[in-house]
Order: structure tokens, then C-alpha cells, then sequence
């Protein structure tokens, strides 16, 4: 088995990629990396294309190398991915949706975040198209007696995003689930090429709100690569510091949201009160609930209160106070037990193919966790464990979040020991070098890992950028976790798996 | 009749404002649902294409087959109005029919919700009558009638004693009763996920007026079950038939005290305990069919338990 250096090796080097190397290669490569991936030998991270081209971005997680492989297609085809390799199927249909670039061999040549509604096809090609006059889109069948179908959503009862589910049921039973999305597809790669930075940060930053921080570092961290900057430490630290509060008020969110679609509301209700107390701080320390548009290129927007370090503490504390009756109530309440153990498995081996991040792969057994596996700065300096496990149920997916709002405690105390002075902003160089400039950064988002790509024209304007949310790679699971299961425990999976809709639909 | 009706919605309102309580929520006003009914009554009704005559006139049927119902519960005095023409086992005959109704109107419009909550309800029920009818059964031979009236008469006399029965058949009775009324641990009456639903379900599809009367039943339901849990198993302060108003005014007193205790301990079962899965609900059910049946063969066996 080659590594990955090697593959990339073949093909000719870009070199204005930082801090990963990328190589355009042909066509008879692209075909040995697409195998290494069926072969489960490399993970995918992201697929995405371009006007003429389509890049995909590898982790060779043996040795945690990352590779970016560019194949040129001239007459909008590529050999698909998603043929060999499931997990790609659903970028593709994006791709192919957006670009107009043709998956030679694909299984599912249906779209996907075209609904039929944008007036014209292939909106990012080159060359847009009218759209057919009949859009249809058919779901996969399931065939034998006594199967009636559910359709749900795509606009559900709750406060939620939209998304639409189609169960195949036999009585209660699940036999087959088919998600469709794309409803909050809000043009993002669209509305980045051409942008200023300053625009395709805010961009960035409202990809997914939730994770705001976790995504607006993505980019700021892609476009620092891109240009070779050196953040000022402290602003490094702060923002580790955000990412960190952002988890904790989202883990905090999600627990909660399980044990009360379980019907348990008590947990819900003290959860809430938690999550507020991490949203309020985050408000005085940092001047915005969800901290958004705090992390820019270059350091942050804005220095933390003088005060924040303080209430943070007073945070910490208090949350170290309560918690832990609240997961003693979790784990001793018999009924919300019998609810989640043992529902919704995803077992590890799907898990490690479609190379599940978060707590979702983390439950699952896969123990990646960009924080620890790059180092970034400044988690290569602080002390955490990256918490799995192998059940795969939706318990384990609490139970990870539960361990993994202990480090964020225990990082966000660290961080404050630590916080260095300085500046928090250094202006990027933006006098020419006069070529393009691309940059690539992999965050770990409360979610899991999001993926940053972004490249930098000439003029300072974002040329094209990409963002990958972990959501691409965890849909896909709840079809296969919900089966053989009950509807009625769908909203408990997938509250479980709690992904992003509009990181997704982009 | 009437007091039950005004009654009603102000229960489902104490509950869910103990419910709120318990979760330190402010709550809503305990009055609430009568501004619910209200505003649903003032509101349009909105039909699904394909509903039949059927799914108009449910509601109606359900409305009325509970109310009669309830009315032959005594609550706060025996003697009732309506006493001499029916029994406990026409109570059970009219939430039957009441039940069959609204699980047909969730069938009629043909949408897949109202299909899977009526599948479930029917499922419930299927187990929940036959016990309810145990319980029926177990309080009769004991008490030598069926007629609510006298069966809290003979109650509330001396003869009765600690029997293991009467214990048994309280445990299955309230297990019925949670089933019957959609509370968790078999349904959860707050939720907005469709999937799960139960009784929601079948009627995610009513709106105006038709909503309002079905909510109306179901507040009406819950206050039967629990005016029944109360009358058979602690009638004490049941004024009797003709005795002068200060007695009445007196058993008002005690069964708002009842109803209160019962709302107070519905709310704080829920709050403890999270919602079963679909199919431990038969389990569920079965111990309570057991429960009545050994309640049942107990009396055959040894007339003194």
C-alpha cells in the first residue's frame, strides 16, 4: 500500500497550497485513489468540484497524512467516486448539481441539492443550463407485502430546520429510511466566489449557526494558511477558548433535546438552564451569545471583556456543581435508559467507511478527533483525552458528550491559565504576490471535523471556497442506524445524531 | 353533568401547571386551556379534501359518548341523575364507542400519521379494555353491583376491609387510566413529534371547533378516570342522596381536594419517568390485565380477599 505522499507525488504539485500539499493528477490515478478509499486503506474528507475541475481531499489516518487529489475535466466528466465508494455519493450529486460535471458510472444519478427551483441548472458550470420542464425525483423503492410508506417533512412540528424523510415501514418496523435535503440551500459557494474576505468570512461564519465559531475558524484558519500568516498567540488561545464554549453550550443543547424526545422533559429542562449560563457568559465575555463574527482572518475581532476570564471561571464552577447530578439522573433514570440503549446502532465498520466524525464516529469507535490527530494550535500544549466507545446506540452518543463537556471544562480552565497578553489581530498581507493562493484548514466542530478550502485570487477575492460540513458524512448513517428499528424512535436517532441541515445544503 | 364539564379543562390546566412547576418553568395560567378551547372555537374549520361525513361528525360522536360517560361518575355525591340507567360497564361501553370513532376518523382522511396513530391506539386498547373490564368485574363482585352509586356507597361502608383485590385492581385501574388518556408513559400528551405520537396523531388532522370538542373530551376522559380512581377507592365525603346542601357543599370541598391530589400525583409520575417505547406498551398493559385478572380469580377463589 503506497502512501499517500507517493500518489500525490505522481501528479504535478500545486504549490500555492498550504499547509497540505495538492497535486493535479489524471484520470488513471484518480481511479488508484478512489480504490484505496473502497478499500478502506484512506478516509475520504471532502469532494467538491469546480468550474473544470474536481478535487478531493484524503486522510491517510494510519499515519494522519492529508492529501488534496485535483483531476482536470475539460468535458465536465469525472470517473465517480461514488461508484466504488458510497460515502461520495451524495457530493457528487451536489457537485454534479452545482458544476454540471458528470460522475462517469455513478449508481445514483439523481440530484440532489437541485430541487428544481433555481430557474437554471448547473449554476456554478460553465455553462448554465435551463432547467427541464418536469422536475421528478423518485425515492428508492422497497418491495414485498404489507410495506406502507411514511412521508415526514419536510416541514415538521418543532422548531426545526427542514428536511425530508421517507420511511418504508412494515407495521412499526423500519425497513428502509431515504433522507432527502437540500431545502435550506442558501448558495453559498455561490455567493463566495468573487467575495471580499471580510463578506466571505460573515459567509463562513453563518454556514451552520450553531457552530459558528467552529466554522468562521475553518475559514480564518484556511485563509491564513493561504496566505502564510502567523496569528498573535493570544488570539490563538482565545479562540480555542470560543470553540471550546461553543461546545459546551451544544453539547449541553443536545443532551437535553435526546432525553426530552424520549419524553424525559426534566433533563431538558435543567439542560436548558445550563445552556443558557454558557450562552449569557459567552455574551459578556465575547459580546455575542453564539460568538459569531468574533474569529476573522488574521486573530479575532474583538479582545475578550475585561472581565470574561473571571465570569468563565464562575461558569466552569458552576457547571462543575450541577452536572454531575444531572448525568446521575441520566444514568439511573431505568426508563430513558430503556430508550436509548440499544437504539439506533451504527456499527464501526460503517462508522470508519464514511470516516464519521464527532460523536457520531466517536461512538462508534473511530478515534479521530482533528483537535488531537493535527495538533493544531493550541491543542498540541493542553492536556485532554478524546473519550469513545464502541456501542454505536444513542446512549453512546450521550455518554461521549457527557465525557467530552468534561475536558471542554478542563480546557477551558487551562486555556484561562494560560492565556498569554498581546495583540489579537495581525493585518494579513494583502500586496500582491500576484498569484493565486489557496489554503486548506480541518476544524473540530462540535460536530465533528469541517472542512476548509478556500483559494484567493489575484485581486484579494475569495476564488472559490469550500466548506465541508461533518454532516455530509453522518446523514447517511442515520439511514442505516434507524434501520430495523421503530418510527417512533426516529426523533430520538436522530436528535442523537443532531446534523446540521444547512451545513449540509450549503 | 355540567360541573364536569366546567371542571375539566381546569384539570388539564393544573396539571400541566405542576408539570411546569416541577421543571422550574413559569407555566402557563391554570386557566389556559379554556382560552384554548375558545380560540379553537372561534377559529375556522379546515377539511382535508377526502374527509367523509364520518370525520365531521366524529368528533360530535366522541364529545357526547364521553360526556355521558363522565356524567355517570359520581363526583362529589352519589345518587346521581342519570344512576338508574346506566352502569360501570356502560361507562366502558361508551369510551369504547367513543375510542372506535376517533381511531375511524383518523383512518378517514388516509394520511399516514393518522393510519399509524390509530394502529397504535387500537393496539392499546386492545389490551386496555379486557382490564379495564377485569377491574369492572373485581369492584362488581365485591360490591355486588355495577352501579357507580351504590358501588361507593358500599364503599364508604365497613364491610369492605383491606382486601388484596381491591389492591390489585387500584394498581391496574391507574395503569388503564394512564394508557386511556395518552400520558406518558404510553403517549406523551406535550410532544411535537409526529412519529410518535399516539393520540395526537389521530387527530393531527381536526382543527376549529372539531379540535376544540376533541381536546374538550379528552380534558373530560381525564377527569372520569380519576372522579372513578376517587369514588371507588376513596369515597369518603361522598354526600349521599338527599342530604341537605351542607353536605354538597361539603363533598364539593373534598373532591376538588381529590381531583387536585390526583392532578398533583399524575404530574409528578410524568415528570419522573421517561416514555416507553412503542412496543413495551403491551407489556405494560399485560401486568395490568394480569393484575386484574388475579384480582378477579382471587374473588372467585376466596370471597374474603
Amino acid at each position: 500500500m503506497p502512501a499517500l505522499i507517493d500518489v500525490i507525488l505522481e501528479g504535478r504539485r500545486v504549490d500555492a497550497h498550504r499547509p497540505w500539499p495538492r497535486a493535479v493528477v489524471d484520470a488513471e490515478v484518480w481511479r488508484f485513489a478512489v480504490d484505496q478509499l473502497a478499500e478502506g486503506h484512506w478516509s475520504l474528507l471532502a469532494l467538491w468540484g469546480e468550474t473544470a475541475a474536481v478535487h478531493m481531499a484524503l486522510l491517510d489516518e494510519g499515519v494522519g497524512d492529508i492529501g488534496v487529489v485535483s483531476l482536470e475535466c475539460p468535458d465536465n466528466k469525472f470517473p465517480s467516486v461514488g461508484q466504488r465508494h458510497p460515502p461520495a455519493i451524495r457530493l457528487e450529486r451536489a457537485i454534479r448539481d452545482l458544476f454540471g460535471l458528470e460522475p462517469e458510472g455513478a449508481t445514483d444519478t439523481r440530484p440532489w441539492l437541485d430541487h428544481g427551483h433555481w430557474g437554471l441548472r448547473y449554476p456554478l458550470g460553465s455553462k448554465p443550463t435551463v432547467p427541464a420542464e418536469n422536475f421528478s425525483y423518485d425515492f428508492l423503492t422497497a418491495e414485498g407485502e404489507s410495506l406502507h410508506q411514511i412521508p415526514v417533512g419536510p416541514v415538521h412540528a418543532g422548531t426545526i430546520e427542514p428536511g425530508h424523510f421517507r420511511f418504508t415501514a412494515t407495521g412499526e418496523t423500519v425497513v428502509r429510511l431515504e433522507e432527502r435535503l437540500g431545502y435550506t440551500h442558501k448558495g453559498i459557494e455561490g455567493l463566495m466566489t468573487g467575495a471580499s474576505l471580510d463578506r466571505a468570512t460573515k459567509l463562513a461564519g453563518r454556514t451552520s449557526g450553531d457552530s459558528t465559531v467552529a466554522y468562521a475558524l475553518a475559514f480564518a484558519r484556511a485563509v491564513e494558511a493561504a496566505f502564510g500568516v502567523e496569528v498573535p498567540q493570544r488570539a490563538i488561545w482565545l479562540r480555542a477558548l470560543m470553540a471550546e464554549v461553543e461546545r459546551l453550550a451544544n453539547h449541553f443543547g443536545d443532551i437535553g433535546g435526546i432525553c426530552n424526545d424520549a419524553a424525559f422533559a426534566l433533563m431538558h429542562a435543567h439542560c436548558g438552564i445550563l445552556r443558557e449560563l454558557v450562552l449569557r457568559t459567552a455574551d459578556s465575555a465575547f459580546g455575542h451569545r453564539l460568538m459569531m463574527d468574533r474569529v476573522i482572518p488574521g486573530g479575532l475581532a474583538t479582545d475578550i471583556a475585561m472581565d470574561g476570564a473571571d465570569q468563565l471561571r464562575v461558569l466552569v464552577e458552576k457547571i462543575r456543581h450541577r452536572f454531575p447530578a444531572l448525568v446521575t439522573l441520566y444514568d439511573n433514570t431505568t426508563s430513558l435508559q430503556d430508550r436509548t440503549v440499544g437504539t439506533g446502532i451504527v456499527t464501526p465498520a460503517l462508522a470508519r467507511k464514511f470516516a464519521a466524525g464527532g460523536y457520531v464516529g466517536r461512538a462508534s469507535g473511530r478515534l479521530f478527533d482533528a483537535r488531537r490527530a493535527l495538533g493544531y494550535a493550541p491543542y498540541g500544549e493542553l492536556t485532554f483525552e478524546v473519550p469513545v466507545r464502541e456501542e454505536g446506540d444513542v446512549d453512546a452518543r450521550v455518554w461521549i458528550r457527557i465525557h467530552e463537556i468534561e475536558q471542554s471544562l478542563s480546557m477551558v480552565e487551562q486555556i484561562l491559565d494560560r492565556l498569554p497578553g498581546g495583540a489579537v489581530y495581525t493585518a494579513l498581507n494583502t500586496k500582491g504576490l500576484g498569484t493565486a493562493r489557496e489554503g486548506m484548514a480541518l476544524v473540530e466542530g462540535f460536530r465533528g471535523d469541517i472542512l476548509a478550502w478556500v483559494r484567493i485570487g489575484e485581486d484579494n477575492k475569495v476564488a472559490r471556497c469550500h466548506l465541508r460540513d461533518p454532516s455530509w458524512l453522518q446523514w447517511p448513517l442515520i439511514e442505516a442506524a434507524i434501520e430495523d428499528n421503530i418510527v417512533a424512535d426516529f426523533p430520538l436517532c436522530n436528535k442523537s445524531f443532531n446534523c446540521s441541515y444547512s451545513g449540509h445544503d450549503l | 353533568m355540567l360541573l364536569v364539564l366546567m371542571l375539566a379543562p381546569l384539570l388539564t390546566g393544573f396539571i400541566r401547571k405542576v408539570k411546569a412547576r416541577m421543571l422550574r418553568r413559569r407555566g402557563a395560567p391554570v386557566t389556559q386551556p379554556y382560552r384554548d378551547l375558545l380560540r379553537l372555537l372561534r377559529k375556522e374549520v379546515v377539511l382535508a379534501e377526502n374527509a367523509s361525513w364520518l370525520f365531521r361528525a366524529a368528533p360530535y360522536l366522541i364529545f357526547a359518548a364521553t360526556w355521558v360517560a363522565a356524567a355517570l361518575v359520581p363526583t362529589f355525591a352519589t345518587g346521581l341523575l342519570f344512576s338508574w340507567s346506566a352502569d360501570l360497564i356502560a361507562i366502558v361501553a361508551l369510551l369504547g364507542s367513543a375510542r372506535f370513532f376517533l381511531a375511524l376518523a383518523g383512518l378517514d382522511v388516509g394520511t399516514s400519521f393518522g393510519g399509524i396513530g390509530s394502529s397504535r391506539e387500537v393496539m392499546i386498547a386492545s389490551l386496555a379494555e379486557p382490564a379495564m373490564i377485569m377491574v369492572v368485574f373485581t369492584i362488581a363482585l365485591i360490591a355486588g353491583s355495577t352501579q357507580l352509586s351504590s358501588v361507593a356507597s358500599f364503599m364508604m361502608s365497613s364491610e369492605v376491609g383491606l382486601r388484596v383485590s381491591l389492591g390489585l385492581a387500584l394498581i391496574a385501574l391507574v395503569m388503564v387510566a394512564l394508557a386511556e388518556n395518552a400520558r406518558i408513559p404510553v403517549d406523551n400528551p406535550a410532544t411535537h413529534l409526529e412519529l410518535t405520537m399516539v393520540h395526537e396523531a389521530m387527530v393531527l388532522e381536526y382543527s376549529g371547533r372539531h379540535l376544540a370538542v376533541i381536546e374538550a373530551a379528552s380534558s373530560l376522559k381525564l377527569l372520569l378516570y380519576i372522579s372513578l380512581i376517587a369514588s371507588v377507592f376513596a369515597p369518603w365525603g361522598l354526600a349521599q342522596a338527599g342530604q341537605g346542601p351542607a353536605a354538597y357543599a361539603f363533598g364539593i370541598a373534598i373532591y376538588a381536594g381529590k381531583l387536585a391530589a390526583g392532578g398533583f400525583l399524575l404530574a409528578l409520575f410524568e415528570t419522573a419517568i421517561a416514555k416507553m417505547r412503542v412496543f413495551r406498551v403491551p407489556e405494560f398493559l399485560g401486568a395490568a390485565l394480569m393484575l386484574a385478572l388475579l384480582a378477579t380469580l382471587l374473588m372467585f377463589v376466596t370471597r374474603s380477599l
